[in-house]
């Protein structure tokens, strides 16, 4: 995540990096942690914990519900919602794919060859981010709509017969299938790629690939060799801030799809809030966030803890 | 083949430019559809030129009541996980102390989690404690998730910061207190200012987490769903455009000053 936000600042020259002698203030830290820990502790990380032993438990909203660890919950609920975790798994990957691939030549052209127009673009790769994400996600309906240009065009091209023959469009409409749902969410995670991948690739030294082509590579063997490899951190934690809340979302594929495309998300949505089963939906969240959490643990195996916030 | 070698070289800028323009695109049709006059509820097909819905954008029932709502919401959020956030970054990178490790994992979890499961456990919290889900649920969940953000943010500059200017402060007798209203405060208030800004664009745009913990309360992404349902004002992109605006205004203006600044010193 500290490739999103943190502006590349210069390191600070090489100081003597001993500390003030501090007398009083062994506490220091401790008080300056406590109150936001105590917010965490509190209203992130309690909360797991009353959703573990929410998803035990058993009862009805009339009688009040009592943890008689039931882990049968979890059974049925995997073997009835099955095909929706699939389903976010597939169309999360599909997207950070996607994103992958658009987003490396944007990140690339910021950092190697946009210049003096560099801030300009960057200001548009960001300015997305201020309108509301739901009207932006309104705006594909439009774009997408039944008849529209853009389907016209795919129409007469013929692409819609081979997405339609592969399961991606059904007949000739794109709104209301997996291909819109995907489209959305790629649109709404884009950002989430590009910016780790600009930063990690913007503190490549450019002489490298002047050396690379000293040595008589190819632009494609310097890309494969030097650049793209050490823009892997960027890769990494792109590939993480776009598959996970992708994985999350039930928002695209309200707005976008259909009774077909439900993923887990709206699965949960629908369960805690209109069918007020909370031991199902608690026990979907919780598979959920295991997942999630053994993705992130292989990260920071990977890379330490320091490098995270 | 001239043309061929110019596709070659620029295949990369041409790329560029084209997701440049998928990302863009949803904004310029809000924008367009912002003057739309749509015949039905659903403004989603262009029918004819108007400007009456930017004449008159508050003219939906509760469309302005939530967006001052969310503005209030993103304000409050935004100076609660301002504080707390500043605070945590600063010890973090100041002081040594035990359950490093532990401590950055918590920052981190909130970023890394699909809001989905921190809105459910969060609301399973709440049911558990029989609170009233509302304006103080809401609050408490922005301030939890925007915390991580701005701790990231402002520790990316208290990092980058020089040790030896707080040192010549306390040199030049300088007090504890004024050394750091006077030295550190400044040079980390860019920091501040970037995860300010990132806390309150969160919280305002926040829609999932809200939406499991606001009750019957509504705020401005709320009734974008509430409207996706039963119909689409056209006032609502004349707020999603005039936010866009605003929003580069913004950011054009932090550029100029940071342009200016940077000239001065050199």
């Amino acid at each position: 995540m500290a490739a999103v936000t943190q502006a590349p600042a210069p390191p600070a020259p090489a100081a003597p990096r001993q500390k003030p002698p501090r007398k009083r203030g062994r506490l220091t830290p401790y008080w300056l942690l406590l109150p936001g820990i105590l917010w965490l502790v509190v209203f992130f990380a309690l909360p797991m914990i009353y959703q573990a032993s929410t998803s035990v438990q058993t009862g009805s909203l009339e009688e009040g519900y009592k943890v008689t660890w039931h882990f049968v919950t979890y059974w049925d609920a995997l073997s009835e919602y099955w095909p929706q975790f699939v389903r976010s798994v597939l169309y999360a990957a599909s997207a950070t794919i996607l994103c992958l691939l658009l987003g490396y030549p944007l990140a690339y052209l910021l950092a190697f060859r946009a210049g003096r127009w560099r801030n300009l673009l960057l200001v548009l790769v960001i300015a997305p981010f201020f309108t509301s994400f739901l009207i932006r996600t309104l705006a594909w309906k439009t774009i997408l709509a039944d008849g529209g240009p853009l389907v016209g065009a795919l129409n007469a091209l013929h692409v819609l017969d081979v997405t339609s023959w592969l399961g991606w469009t059904s007949g000739d409409r794109v709104l209301a299938t997996p291909l819109a749902v995907v489209c959305g969410l790629t649109y709404n995670f884009l950002p989430f790629m590009i910016l780790p991948l600009y930063t990690s690739l913007e503190r490549i030294d450019p002489r490298l690939h002047e050396a690379a082509g000293d040595l008589y590579a190819k632009p494609v063997t310097t890309f494969r060799k030097v650049t793209f490899p050490l823009s892997m951190p960027g890769v990494v934690s792109g590939t993480l801030l776009t598959f996970i809340p992708a994985a999350g979302d039930y928002v695209n594929a309200d707005l976008l799809g259909s009774t077909d495309t439900r993923m887990v998300g709206n699965v949960i949505q629908t369960q805690f809030l209109r069918i007020l089963d909370y031991p199902t939906a608690a026990a979907l969240s919780f598979i959920l966030m295991a997942a999630i959490l053994a993705m992130v643990t292989v990260y920071i195996r990977r890379s330490g803890t320091e490098d995270l916030v | 083949m001239a043309f061929v070698n110019w596709l070659k070289r620029h295949l990369v800028v041409i790329a560029g430019l084209l997701t440049l323009g998928y990302l863009l695109l949803p904004n310029i049709v809000v924008t367009v559809f912002s003057f739309n006059k749509p015949k039905g509820r659903f403004n989603y097909q262009w029918q004819e030129f108007s400007t009456d819905a930017w004449k008159d954008p508050c003219g939906v029932a509760d469309m302005c009541g939530s967006l001052g709502l969310s503005l209030q919401i993103a304000l409050w959020a935004t100076l609660g996980a301002t504080a707390l956030g500043t605070m945590i970054a600063f010890a973090l990178v100041r002081y040594r102390f035990r359950a490093r490790g532990t401590i950055n994992s918590l920052i981190f979890l909130p970023m890394a989690m699909p809001e989905v499961v921190m809105a459910a456990s969060l609301l399973t919290l709440f049911l558990n404690m029989g609170a009233q889900l509302g304006f103080w649920t809401i609050l408490i969940a922005h301030i939890m998730f925007c915390l991580s953000f701005v701790v990231v943010a402002v520790k990316a500059r208290v990092m980058s910061m020089d040790p030896r200017l707080e040192q010549a402060a306390q040199d030049l007798y300088a007090g504890p207190f004024q050394t750091f209203v006077r030295v550190t405060l400044p040079i980390a208030a860019p920091g501040i200012a970037a995860g300010a800004l990132l806390a309150f664009a969160l919280s305002f745009d926040d829609f999932i987490i809200t939406n499991f913990n606001a009750g019957s309360t509504v705020t401005f992404p709320m009734f974008v769903w509430g409207a996706a349902q039963r119909g689409t004002p056209v006032q609502i992109n004349v707020i999603g455009t005039a936010m866009s605006i605003i929003a580069v205004l913004f950011v054009v203006a932090g550029m100029v000053i940071s342009n200016r600044r940077a000239r001065q010193k050199a």
